[in-house]
């Protein structure tokens, strides 16, 4: 198991360090100068290429880049003046983590819920029906989804906030757009993997002790069916942050997403980059603690 | 115990030995089908999959045609006749400019479609070639391919992808398609190794090696040709996130440049109203959500299909 | 017949439904179990014998009508006319089994003694220190080196007789009437496979249990089993206590089993022989005996007519073969079997 973290930990670090590595490049690359701007006061501009050494060679400028990061510094918006990127990520990305892991947590667990259903009703009208809503969820992106939702259940029903953030109704409607993909997905995974365990030689040995079948599902089936799932968690915390970026900006909540479109929108690149490598950072460690807790489901990776 | 045997009247060759020609006449009685046969054979049993491949032929037949024939182009402006209903003159009514939406609508499924196939043929032909050589090669050059494929993909392709757009500048469908591969061809090299990992043993490769065939041809003749049955479904199933990437970076503003139109661009640009004018938003997000609808349904139908344990 | 019949299956039939058509596993089985008795069925893969004891303790779906036909008595009583859930109080506790594949069978994600405690908990309303002290219990009776480590590990950190001894001790654990073992060696090393069937017949002294065993491999039968059923393509095709069926053996599908055992005792190594061919298809089984295209010795009837049973003088020795009717020895004389 130690050996297995450990080899995780490191791919890990050096997919950070790319990142890093390959961001500063690209930025590099952008034609002129990315920090030119008439908007920006001349005192911000003169700051940020000191801050990032633009007079000095490329070798030295990355170092100092990269030494910066080792300390957590993301260097300052251009847009939001004098505020650092950090400062701006202490502040928004709470309210993204709570959504986030709010829609994520119930997602999961409706979608391992239907998946299961699915399965057991298979072929009949419980499976069409759950199969229905996992088909909408994989068919509706974000983007289409959160107008017709704001639409029928904020104007025409009245029942949640149309938007805003702070209530617990302000965040159902948000939550559930985000989610719906999750569910979807969830749904045609756990449906295809109970099925594929159900032919299982362990489950004849399960169903030859005489155990009852919802036993056999629980005890035997369920922690095995789980197994090939996991992996999809970290695609599906990615998912969840990239809805951000949609859901964010249409239900005006302040969240990280938000700022980070915000800042593709004016150009603000000293910001893009900061959030770029903390997203990144972010779903990198994401993806580490999905593989431990894929070691701690399945005892024979842990032996690998 | 043998009471019966007495009345059975018995021909006078039947104990004479039975020739071994004879023997084995029966056992071929049952037909052997091909395996394309038997996966089209399957395919065709799923109603879904097959719902969704009529309904994609007709997608991309008004994708192809649509715009010829509305008299109309995308681009022009007609302030007199804005945000009109679908009507006689205008068969999916006009947008905000007055723009016929007909027109802009099938127009711009052939920026999406193109995208997308473009985003989903370039990446997998690069990881077919990456993946051949990682699996055909095997040792330090597949280790050395491994872990650079397993650091690659730990970086989230969505942030990387809008760096990307970011530098190569956003608006053109080039730039969308480039960012797309540069971010994509990971998944399917991984699985093209792993397919000639196992089919690299086998005696139709060892055969051309021992006639003197060079890797490349190996691997571009034997190899790949032998994986596209399982590469087929990962293709039909990368092609609604392609989809889905265009619409989302058209949202974030990272699209094609107005006044080009995209499936994302006539959503992101139609969201704002919706309200108002439900038709605007509601036709390109039906063409988008059955676009990805019906290629995940095709690409289970394929799966299915081509799955030897679902077959019994 | 001194002991009652435990067991009896009569006439069993069991088809699968496939695309080409239905597969007629089972096509007509008679045999029985008496108390505190091992029998095996012998025949090669795919000759329906893991589908008969599968159906026998209720492992074949009822519902998509795979058996067709029979009955199966177990003391007296039908099981086959049992529902899902009166069948779950049988399985598992008087009617245990041992499946082939120690590899596959045992479920990787739980604890060895979770899983050998688990039928017991299920039928004896035990608490888990008696089901955890029972376990303990049998696992010494197997002989098992460590039993209490042993239990708290996971299948993929046993060696493979590690693992096909708690296949025994899962199905031990309840005292089973009848203990059915699917080809219980043949996913083993051949050194393994000894100690499993000679831990097997060490059992059958200390337990109250009656044997059906299945295997392919006569060599494994030879020292376990009282009586032996010959199974090919569905059917039973020689029956008779093993004495006779080692020694006089009628049916020359019985011959061709016999002569693939290797021989230890021969000096001079003869080549490994096995019978020719394939079994037949059985969606479409052929007309006549079914063995008539591998038989060496097939007359023109075996494509025409099913063999009538003929018995033999020791008791309940019979096979289905022409070779052995009156009549074909009256134009023929007796057929011998030819040294390979």
């Amino acid at each position: 198991m130690v050996r297995y973290i450990g080899q995780k930990v490191l791919i890990a670090l050096a997919t950070v360090f790319v990142l890093a590595t390959a961001t500063f490049f690209l930025m590099k690359l952008i034609p002129g100068d990315p920090f030119a701007n008439d908007k920006v006061s001349v005192a911000v501009q003169e700051k940020q290429r000191e801050y990032y050494g633009l007079d000095r060679p490329v070798a030295v400028q990355y170092v100092t880049y990269m030494k910066n990061l080792l300390h957590g510094d993301l260097g300052y918006s251009m847009k939001k003046t004098g505020r650092t990127v950090v400062d701006i990520i202490r502040e928004a990305f709470p309210v993204s983590a709570k959504l986030g892991l709010f829609s994520l947590l119930i997602s999961e667990a409706v979608g391992i819920l239907f998946g299961i259903l699915c399965a057991q009703f298979r072929g009949k009208w419980p499976d069409y029906l759950l199969m229905v809503v996992a088909i909408l969820g994989i068919a509706l992106p974000s983007m289409v989804l959160g107008p017709i939702v704001r639409y029928l259940l904020g104007v025409k029903l009245q029942i949640l906030p149309v938007s805003g953030w702070g209530s617990f109704k302000q965040m159902l409607m948000p939550a559930f757009v985000l989610g719906l993909g999750t569910i979807a997905g969830n749904t045609r995974s756990m449906r295809a993997s109970m099925l594929a365990t159900t032919t299982q030689d362990y489950v004849k040995t399960a169903q030859a002790k005489g155990l009852p079948p919802v036993k056999v599902v629980l005890r035997h089936q369920l922690r095995n069916s789980l197994v090939p799932i996991i992996p999809n968690l970290g695609g599906q915390i990615a998912g969840v942050l990239m809805g951000s970026f949609v859901v964010e900006s249409m239900f005006l909540i302040g969240g990280l997403g938000r700022y980070f479109v915000d800042s593709i929108t004016n150009l603000d690149y000293p910001l893009i980059m900061g959030l770029t490598i903390f997203y990144g950072a972010f779903l990198v460690t994401m993806n580490l603690l999905v593989d431990i807790l894929y070691g701690l489901i399945d005892p024979r990776i842990r032996m690998k | 115990m043998n009471k019966k045997n007495d009345s059975i009247k018995f021909a006078p060759d039947d104990f004479a030995p039975l020739p071994d020609s004879e023997k084995n006449g029966e056992q071929l009685a049952r037909k052997k089908t091909s395996y394309w046969r038997d996966v089209w054979r399957n395919f065709r049993k799923n109603k879904a999959a097959m719902a969704s491949l009529v309904l994609m032929a007709l997608m991309v037949l008004l994708v192809l045609a649509g715009p010829e024939i509305s008299g109309y182009n995308y681009y022009s402006n007609d302030y007199s006749a804005v945000n009109q209903l679908p009507g006689h003159a205008h068969w999916f009514g006009t947008d905000s400019l007055g723009r016929d939406l007909w027109t802009r609508v099938w127009a711009g499924g052939r920026v999406s479609l193109l995208i997308a196939i473009l985003a989903t043929l370039i990446p997998e032909l690069i990881g077919m070639v990456v993946g051949g050589i990682s699996g055909y090669f095997g040792g330090k050059v597949d280790m050395v391919i491994m872990r650079a494929i397993d650091v690659l993909m730990g970086i989230p392709s969505l942030i990387y992808m809008i760096l990307l757009m970011i530098v190569l500048g956003s608006g053109n469908i080039a730039t969308l398609v480039i960012a797309m591969s540069i971010t994509g061809w990971m998944g399917s090299a991984r699985s093209t190794r792993g397919l000639i990992l196992q089919l690299k043993t086998r005696e139709f490769v060892t055969a051309s090696e021992t006639l003197g065939a060079s890797p490349a041809w190996v691997i571009a003749r034997r190899l790949i040709p032998n994986t596209l049955g399982i590469r087929v479904v990962g293709i039909t199933m990368s092609l609604p996130s392609a989809i889905f990437y265009e619409a989302f970076l058209s949202y974030i503003g990272l699209g094609v440049t107005p006044p080009t139109p995209s499936w994302g661009q006539l959503v992101k640009a139609a969201g704002e109203v919706f309200r108002y004018y439900p038709y605007q938003f509601l036709i390109p997000c039906a063409c988008v959500a059955l676009t990805m609808l019906c290629f995940n349904l095709i690409g289970d139908g394929l799966r299915d299909a081509l799955d030897p344990r679902l077959r019994s | 017949m001194e002991n009652r019949k435990l067991l009896e299956v009569k006439d069993l039939v069991v088809h699968f439904d496939t695309f080409q058509g239905a597969v007629q596993a089972v096509r007509g089985v008679s045999w029985y179990l008496k108390e505190k008795e091992t029998v095996a069925i012998v025949g090669e893969s795919g000759c329906g014998k893991t589908v008969s004891i599968q159906t026998v303790i209720g492992l074949n779906p009822r519902k998509n009508g795979s058996v067709r036909g029979g009955e199966v008595l177990f003391e007296g009583k039908d099981l086959l006319a049992l529902t899902q859930k009166e069948m779950r109080e049988y399985q598992g506790n008087q009617l245990s089994i041992i499946f082939q594949d120690p590899f596959t069978f045992l479920n990787p994600t739980m604890t060895v003694g979770e899983q050998i405690m688990e039928p017991y908990l299920l039928h004896s309303r035990a608490s888990r220190q008696e089901a955890r002290a029972r376990a303990l219990e049998i696992l010494r009776l197997i002989s098992l080196p460590n039993p209490e480590e042993t239990m708290k590990r996971y299948p993929h950190q046993l060696s493979g007789g590690m693992r096909q001894r708690v296949m025994v001790a899962m199905a031990l654990i309840c005292d089973p009437k009848i203990l059915f073992a699917d080809e219980p060696t043949t996913a083993l090393d051949v050194t393994i496979q000894a100690q499993i069937m000679e831990l097997m017949n060490g059992l059958k002294e200390k337990l109250n249990t009656s044997i059906v065993l299945i295997t392919h491999d006569m060599g494994v039968v030879a020292n376990m089993a009282e009586r032996i059923y010959v199974m090919y393509a569905g059917k039973i095709v020689e029956h008779g206590d093993a004495e006779t069926v080692f020694h006089h053996p009628k049916h020359p599908y019985t011959w061709g089993l016999l002569g693939s055992v290797p021989r230890l005792d021969e000096r001079i190594q003869s080549e490994l022989y096995s019978i020719p061919g394939t079994p037949p298809d059985l969606i479409a089984p052929p007309k006549g005996c079914a063995f008539a295209a591998r038989c060496r010795y097939a007359k023109q009837i075996c494509r025409k007519c099913e063999p009538p049973r003929i018995g033999f003088e020791e008791p309940e020795h019979y096979a289905y073969c022409w070779l052995n009717h009156p009549e074909c020895i009256r134009r023929n004389g007796v057929t011998v079997r030819e040294e390979e």
